[in-house]
């Protein structure tokens, strides 16, 4: 056990992974770099943000393979090898680039093992960063784990710290269906205890950062930090919270979210991805159709307005969820009185 | 070659101005002041202004993330733009887009890119309005030699020929695209590549600004008198790394060193019209001065410049809704 960054933990995940099993291999753009360069320096960025960085060194060309800018043909290939025998881990880089092969994830990966009876097995994971907070403006920043886990056949995750990144990856990277493993660009440097040796973490099973009485919190990604920042000062003002990380957007863990609704009775939920059906939307639906009862106030949704990830650092923090948005939303719901009807 | 004193005049200048603007904006982004990535054009000045100085208004072009440098050859006004790359209200896009996603309609600016390869479709969109509408433009597509390997790029090369569209495809390759040389990346040659697609090629050196000029000249004339899309490679060096913060470790010793002494594009202007007695050092040197001080200003007005509001974090997603 020692003290790993987010990025430390998701690279340390790939190398154990890569040890383990020769048909791990992993491609993307510069996840090496220096491929063709006049230095001859090799994995000269290791990933833009240096997340896959000494990868080529140990594990040499074959596994570490470096593409060209053409995201449609890599993914895909990576679609067709992990159908055909090999585990591949593509990063699509900027999560915003699905874009250029949305057709490879959506109509290709995801569907072959229903549209081909249960014949195939495609093990692909595909790694990508997502997320605002950078001033990388719209087609850098959005958090598009909704658009994905519309899609039946592909599984989301969005590990919420470094230890959360490493089980999950492993988990991931052994799963047999294609994975979308999501990391949060502004949580790399984050760090806390991870231990050294291999371990995953299921999917489908939330973790409870922390458990209270009044209010359930349901927080994805890094909205789960900034929940329990939230936590910390009403637990202060006398409020406890229950604080969900659901790890996986697909599968997801119903059973977690209804019971602790069922014992709080009032749901706040932080979601980072644009509002209209994402997974706000998605776990308010659950609750209200299977725990209509237990509900003691309305459902709240702390979320962004309806509207691309703006530029300036201004707009950009006015635009995501923050910890003072999220106790708002937990008084609002302490507060709520219910209006008998006539 | 023969070539309007005002265009010499004002080529130099928007070269000029774009050296500055990014020079200033490295010095700038190592304080810490300017939010986001940004990718600097310098080096690379002579291809974008030899280009754009055979256009005018109305013609279209569109950019990639390494935008700077096409905007103000492209007439996008430089005060604007720096408001914008430090995300003021009075920034080209009040300070919602930034640095990657610069654009003035109003000049046929169609924006900067963050996604490689998201121009050239949108080129034979803007060359299929000036065919259909009639108004004699020419649509030019720049991008990079990685973003010539994306599909939307070869399918574009394809539709351009296949609807017989007035579009270039400027191919600015300088050798890289990010930390991967273009050796490993392309495959084949962009000559081929436009030959298969059957368009002509052109090609020119980037540094020398009147072998840009007339080579682009002459594809855009090819263009814009109806014969279809042309493909122009314009063989460049990027002196800095693939945006603000890389080290380059990828380059060899004394790459960006060579490039700044021998393929300098100001210098070799300065050399040329110079010795041709076109112009004289003392108008060249008037002009340097005159964009230090627009830069300078540019710069301190958009530290000073009033932040967005909430109000326009809600505005201008739809025309109507
Ligand atoms: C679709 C997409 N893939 C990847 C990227 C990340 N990216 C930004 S610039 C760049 C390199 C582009 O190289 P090139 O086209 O040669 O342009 P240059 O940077 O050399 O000007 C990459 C890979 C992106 N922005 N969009
Ligand atoms: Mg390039």
């Amino acid at each position: 056990m020692s003290k790993k960054s987010y990025r430390q933990a998701i690279n340390e995940a790939l190398r154990l992974e890569m040890r383990r099993d020769p048909r791990v291999i992993i491609m993307g753009e510069d996840v090496a770099g220096g491929q063709g360069g006049t230095s001859g320096v090799v994995d000269a960025w290791g990933g833009v943000l240096g997340v896959t960085k000494g990868l080529y060194t140990e594990f040499g060309p074959e596994r570490v393979l470096d593409t060209p800018i053409t995201e449609a043909s890599y993914i895909g290939a990576a679609a067709g090898a992990a159908a055909t025998g090999l585990r591949p881990v593509a990063e699509l880089m900027f999560v915003d680039f699905v874009g250029c092969c949305l057709d490879q994830i959506m109509n290709q990966a995801a569907k072959f093992r229903y549209m081909f009876g249960g014949k195939a097995r495609t093990p692909l994971v595909i790694r990508a960063m997502f997320g605002a907070g950078f001033n990388a403006a719209a087609q850098h920043s959005q958090a598009l784990y909704p658009l994905f886990t519309h899609i039946p056949g592909l599984k989301v995750v969005i590990p919420s710290s470094p230890y959360e990144a490493k089980g999950l990856l492993i988990e991931a990277i052994r799963d047999d269906d294609p994975v979308i493993f999501l990391e949060h660009k502004v949580m790399y440097d984050d760090e806390e205890d991870v231990p050294d040796e291999s371990y995953t973490i299921p999917f489908g099973e939330a973790n409870l950062t922390r458990e209270g009485d009044d209010v359930t919190i349901v927080a994805f990604g890094r909205m789960v930090k900034l929940a329990n920042e939230a936590a910390d000062k009403l637990e202060r003002q006398g409020i406890s919270c229950t604080v969900i990380d659901p790890r996986t957007t697909s599968p997801l863990d119903r059973d977690t979210i209804l019971d602790c609704v069922a014992d709080t009775g009032r749901l706040v939920i932080v979601d980072e991805s644009s509002p209209r059906c994402n997974m706000a939307a998605d776990v308010s639906a659950l609750v209200a159709e299977e725990a209509f009862d237990a509900l003691k106030a309305p459902i709240r949704r702390v979320i962004p307005p309806h509207t691309p990830v703006p530029f300036a650092s201004v707009l950009e923090a006015l635009y995501l969820p923050d910890a003072a948005k999220i106790e708002a939303a937990v008084k609002a719901v302490m507060n709520h009185k219910v209006t008998e009807a006539a | 070659m023969q070539i309007a004193r005002e265009t010499l005049l004002r080529s130099y200048r928007a070269m000029r101005t774009i050296r500055d603007f990014e020079e200033r904006l490295h010095v700038e982004f190592a304080t810490g002041e300017i939010p986001g990535f940004v990718h600097l054009y310098c080096g690379e000045e002579a291809s974008g202004v030899g280009v754009c100085a055979n256009l005018t208004d109305n013609d279209t072009i569109s950019s990639t993330h390494r935008g700077h440098g096409h905007c103000i050859a492209k007439g996008v006004e430089v005060s604007g733009m720096m408001a914008e790359i430090y995300g003021k209200s009075t920034g080209v896009c009040r300070g919602k887009g930034g640095s990657m996603h610069i654009a003035d309609l109003s000049r046929g600016m169609l924006g900067a890119n963050g996604i490689v390869g998201g121009g050239p479709p949108l080129m034979c969109g803007a060359a299929l309005s000036h065919k259909l509408l009639k108004d004699g433009g020419v649509a030019v597509a720049f991008y990079g030699d990685g973003a010539s390997n994306e599909g939307s790029t070869l399918e574009s090369l394809n539709l351009a020929t296949v609807w017989k569209l007035p579009v270039v495809f400027v191919v600015e390759d300088n050798g890289y695209g990010e930390a991967t040389g273009s050796s490993f990346a392309v495959a084949g040659t962009q000559k081929a590549r436009a030959e298969g697609f059957g368009m002509p090629y052109m090609e020119c050196d980037g540094s020398d600004f009147f072998a840009v000029y007339q080579t682009a000249g002459e594809a855009i004339a090819h263009a814009r008198a109806g014969n279809g899309p042309v493909m122009l490679h314009v063989h460049l060096a990027r002196w800095y790394g693939h945006f603000e913060g890389d080290a380059m470790t990828y380059r060899a010793a004394g790459e960006v060193a060579e490039a700044k002494r021998d393929h300098d594009c100001l210098e070799l202007f300065r050399k040329k019209v110079t010795e041709a007695g076109l112009l004289e050092h003392s108008e060249l040197d008037a002009i340097d001065e005159a964009v230090r001080d627009e830069i300078e200003s540019s710069v301190i007005a958009a530290k000073a410049a009033p932040l967005p509001g909430p109000a326009d974090l809600l505005a201008d997603v739809y025309v109507r809704y």
